[in-house]
């Protein structure tokens, strides 16, 4: 039975009777009050002479300025900042902050990203002082607390991947990408041969080949079978000597576990390659499945990802890495050392930098502390059984939601792209969508901005028809997920009757669609000053 | 019910009733093949009530010495500034906290402004018309850039300055080696850039020119010199490098621009801008760059526009510059970045506004001239240069200098960076590196000098067996104080 042909727009509220966002208003008559606030930035407010900022007064005997810094060295026109007092700023960014959404407001199924709950118990262990305040200069006897604390998250990041030998230092997932595709090239350079390709499954994150053309190395695609794995006749016939490596993500994009992962790694392996691991995915499977328990080399983690730190609006994330032993050399320096003190006293902890064969540094200092903190803060709340719960439940859920969509009918219109169960995340196509409905993946996406709902990830995997990848986490509710299924079955409702109404949505966001073609050929990046 | 997570065991049956499987161990058993699944527990400690973690994350803090903890003047890349509390408030808004990337625009037009009016700050700041959104910090931002000039240009030598941080050369060799291309050091001469070095390492296949301003050493190099210089060097032999200079944004209320100075490209550390020194991270890195680089900057870049009712907004704009579009030809493989730290930096230099930021900058100059003529006073100091200083300088030292430091920190003043350590050039044993913020009032410089004399002359009472030729013997990499070594 399909609800959405049976229940128009104007029929049968009933089956959306909890429904906390029925009635979104479905044309834009009236402005909101965040509508009628026109954007004005922080260099538009404020009055000459204006500040916030006291300086400390000056407690030196005044110096000859000429002497001290000739006028050749000097700035002749002051940088032209904002001119604002505290007060201003503060509503100034208070007031725009009300124009985001936000993972602690709403539901936020964004594929491949992960936006599981953040806990607040970790901003504020990451801000007491002893880690916000320490130098990364300090001697090693004046942060064994810090070393400590990273030495015990990668050996906790080395039994969840199976791989034993970890450096912390990649500021991001990229990061992590172009820091393993290095210690391959320098694994395969030190034994005296220069491959040149990568195989990458066209399912494959963006950065997976922007990381390896970077990395001097050649990208070469793969085919996806209709299970939506690895295509193992287009692996044998690519995989050949002068193959680096093979970058996998595993619960791929489309949210699947490729069942022929021995396979893979028997035939990559065998070629002398190496088996790379985005860790994109992670969350579908700690505790559970292991990537060196699979065959692969190299991992990278995304901590702002399954070890939830926050993502930032952007940012920082933080990208570790775990390899295998052949591969271990070659890891970037730092890593964090452990001795055990001869007389059974406490152990010593210090950084490592005298390894010769390591690729060298990928930035300045040790790698995002900050958010070593707070993912090492969640690894020791949930504990080994708890990450392994936090998989099963993501997994639960997101195959709940599945199943849930199908129940509303919207199978019917976005069918799922590949298999019948999913990981933690599943990809739907929005093709059938297009052709009956006359909406698109996009008009979907933006009608559920008027329910309250982040969209889920749209356009990608490339390799699926109006794809809409949804990632539901295991934090929220079958309340949440249920709310979720109904605002989609609810669109599909209102585009079976007026497909204006999605067309030309959202309504109630603080700007409505925006026009990204006249942004990026007369691009304006910042604002003009007189 | 684990932590964080809400299914019920009504929950649970209702959804696995829906998905038509008897069991959650069902859902993974159909998907993962037997030989790959894990068959013992994870071994990691049990998990714990919030106020153990909390009471455990605090202890290991409490074993870390802070610059609370003593009186600091380390520096080298990361400062003590002062951080306003109007920037803990906002940053730890759940509105900037826990977003993601602004993929969705009408409903991320905060985030978006902030990236936004950030641009602008930054743009002003560096004397430069584009700047990106952020990229992750200091080092491999010039990293990133040196990838620009090899897209720009296509050449394959990157000619680099020695007074570079050393992890900034490090980091650049590691990446340069990815993108083929070859770094050639050039050396200092009286704590600068040797300007004639400088130009006869310059050919015609030199695709980057690179320099930092103030260099590690803490000297103003002459930023608009090495540009002219670089230009010039370059156009002799075909055409000029992209000339890139790393710079302290802090310094650049009062130095004049490298926009100005002709530079091409400036980057740096964020971190003086508002933001914690976490051990190192996160901060942020800024990009900042002349109007014909644009489309070929990395990373996240906001621009403006208007929706369809005319009203003013922004967006992420050239995208078709980024790896989710363009993948294997993209201008970086940079995604996620640090949206967050530049959120501070914004608000910081917004804090400072127009006036502070002279002031401040003022204030450091007076401070560090006075540090640097108080400290090199010392019997058994000397200044490692003469060149005009900002906010941090180095001494050379006639004593061992791991030794003096571990005196200094016995008595609660860290007295700075020790640059062979971080460096691990021979030139660099007995070098001092001195940070002053404006943390470190008149009185605090003051007792920094009381103590590092008297560790001087102890050391001096003390070591006169292995006297002052012993400096650096148990300096090097490896030292028992175990500041930073180098590979």
């Amino acid at each position: 039975m399909n609800e959405i042909d049976e229940n128009h727009l104007h029929a049968d509220p009933g089956i959306d009777g909890h429904h906390p966002h029925h009635g979104a208003p479905t044309s834009a008559a009236g402005a909101t009050p965040l509508q009628r606030e026109r954007a004005q930035t922080i260099f538009q407010k404020g009055a000459r002479g204006r500040r916030a900022f006291l300086c400390p007064s000056l407690d030196v005997p005044a110096a000859d300025a000429e002497q001290v810094l000739p006028t050749r060295f000097r700035r002749r026109e002051p940088a032209r900042l904002p001119e604002v007092s505290e007060p201003e700023i503060v509503r100034h960014y208070v007031g725009i902050s009300k124009r985001n959404f936000d993972l602690d407001s709403g539901f936020y199924p964004l594929g491949s990203c992960t936006m599981k709950h953040n806990p607040r118990l970790h901003e504020r262990v990451a801000a007491l002082p002893g880690h916000a305040r320490l130098h990364p200069l300090q001697d090693t006897d004046g942060s064994q607390g810090a070393l400590e604390l990273m030495w015990n998250l990668q050996e906790a990041l080395a039994e969840v991947s199976g791989l034993p030998h970890v450096s912390l230092q990649p500021s991001a997932g990229s990061h992590g990408e172009l820091a393993g595709v290095l210690v391959t090239r320098a694994y395969h350079e030190d034994r005296g041969e220069t491959r040149k390709k990568v195989l990458t499954p066209d399912t494959a994150h963006g950065t997976n080949p922007a990381t390896v053309t970077m990395a001097g190395l050649e990208v070469v695609k793969l085919a996806t079978n209709d299970d939506g794995g690895i295509d193992l006749d287009d692996l044998r016939a690519k995989a050949d000597e002068d193959v680096a490596c093979l970058m996998l993500t595993n619960p791929n994009t489309l949210g699947l576990f490729d069942p022929n992962i021995e396979q893979i790694a028997t035939i990559v392996h065998g070629v002398g390659a190496t088996l790379y691991y985005d860790g994109a995915n992670l969350n579908a499977v700690m505790g559970l499945s292991r990537p060196g328990d699979m065959g692969f080399d190299i991992v990278h983690f995304n901590l702002h990802k399954s070890f939830t730190q926050p993502h930032g609006g952007g940012g920082p994330g933080s990208g570790p890495i775990a390899v295998s032993e052949r591969v271990a050399p070659y890891l970037p320096v730092p890593v964090v050392k452990r001795e055990d003190a001869a007389d059974g006293g406490a152990p010593a902890f210090s950084l490592e930098h005298d390894r010769p064969k390591s690729i060298g540094r990928l930035r300045g200092f040790h790698g995002n502390y900050g958010c070593f903190v707070r993912s090492y803060a969640y690894i020791r709340s949930l504990g080994g059984d708890g990450l392994k719960d936090a998989s099963e439940v993501a997994v639960l859920n997101a195959n709940y939601l599945l199943a849930r969509l199908k129940q509303k009918g919207v199978a019917e219109y976005l069918p799922l792209a590949y298999g019948e169960l999913c990981m933690h995340e599943f990809v739907l196509s929005g093709g059938p969508m297009k052709k009956q409905l006359k909406i698109k993946t996009l008009d979907l996406a933006k009608r559920l901005l008027d329910f309250g709902f982040h969209p889920p990830t749209v356009y990608f995997p490339l390799l699926v028809d109006e794809a809409l990848m949804v990632e539901p986490t295991e934090t929220e509710t079958k309340e949440t997920l249920d709310a979720f299924a109904d605002a989609v079955a609810t669109i599909l409702r209102e585009a079976a009757a007026d497909p204006e109404i999605a067309l030309s949505a959202p309504y109630t966001t603080p700007v409505r669609r925006l026009d990204e073609v006249a942004a990026a050929k007369q691009p304006v990046i910042r604002e003009a000053l007189v | 019910l684990s932590r964080y997570t809400a299914i019920t065991p009504a929950d649970l049956d209702a959804m696995l009733d829906a998905i038509g499987v008897g069991s959650v161990e069902e859902i993974f058993e159909r998907q993962i093949p037997g030989a790959v699944r894990l068959a013992r527990a994870l071994e990691l400690p049990d998990g714990q009530p919030e106020q153990d973690v909390h009471a455990h994350l605090s202890a290991l803090a409490a074993r870390n010495t802070s610059a609370e903890d003593e009186l600091s003047f380390l520096g080298a890349g990361m400062y003590d500034h002062y951080v306003p509390s109007l920037i803990d408030m906002l940053v730890e808004r759940s509105e900037f906290l826990t977003p993601y990337t602004p993929y969705q625009p009408e409903i991320s037009q905060g985030g978006l402004q902030v990236m936004f009016e950030y641009q602008t700050a930054i743009s002003e700041l560096t004397g430069l018309p584009v700047s990106n959104a952020s990229t992750y910090e200091g080092p491999s931002a010039v990293a990133a850039a040196a990838y620009l000039a090899k897209l720009h240009n296509g050449r394959s030598r990157i000619v680099a300055s020695a007074g570079l941080h050393p992890h900034t050369m490090q980091t650049l060799r590691t990446y340069a080696h990815g993108y083929e291309m070859d770094v050639v050091e050039v050396a200092l001469r009286d704590g600068l850039t040797d300007p004639d070095a400088w130009a006869a390492a310059i050919d015609g296949d030199t695709s980057a020119a690179i320099f930092a301003l103030p260099n590690f050493y803490g000297a103003v190099e002459d930023a608009a010199a090495l540009s002219a210089a670089a230009k010039a060097a370059g156009e002799d032999r075909g055409k000029a490098p992209v000339v890139i200079a790393q710079a302290d944004p802090i310094t650049l209320g009062i130095l004049a621009s490298p926009g100005e100075c002709g530079v091409d490209v400036c980057v740096g550390e964020g971190q003086p801008l508002g933001n914690r020194l976490d051990f190192g991270g996160p901060s942020f890195g800024f990009f900042a760059a002349r109007e014909e680089y644009l489309r070929r900057m990395p990373g996240r870049i906001a621009g403006e526009t208007v929706d369809i009712d005319g009203r003013r907004g922004f967006v992420l704009t050239l995208q078709t510059r980024e790896q989710h579009i363009r993948r294997e030809k993209a201008t970086s493989n940079i995604c996620t970045a640090q949206a967050l730290n530049a959120l501070a930096g914004v608000v910081y230099l917004t804090w400072l506004g127009r006036d502070g930021i002279v002031e401040l900058g003022e204030l450091l100059l007076a401070r560090t001239h006075y540090a640097r003529e108080r400290l090199a006073a010392i019997d058994g100091v000397q200044k490692l240069h003469e060149q005009p200083v900002v906010r941090e300088f180095a001494l050379r030292l006639d004593r061992d200098l791991d030794a003096v430091r571990r005196r200094c920190i016995a008595r609660g003043v860290n007295p700075g960076v020790d640059a062979h350590a971080l460096s691990g050039r021979e030139d660099d044993r007995g070098v001092l590196v001195v940070a002053i913020t404006e943390r470190r009032s008149r009185a605090e410089i003051d007792r920094l000098a009381d103590v590092l004399g008297a560790a001087i002359a102890a050391e001096r009472a003390d070591g006169d067996g292995d006297g002052g030729a012993s400096n650096g013997a148990s300096n090097g990499a490896g030292a028992s104080s175990g500041q930073a070594a180098v590979a």
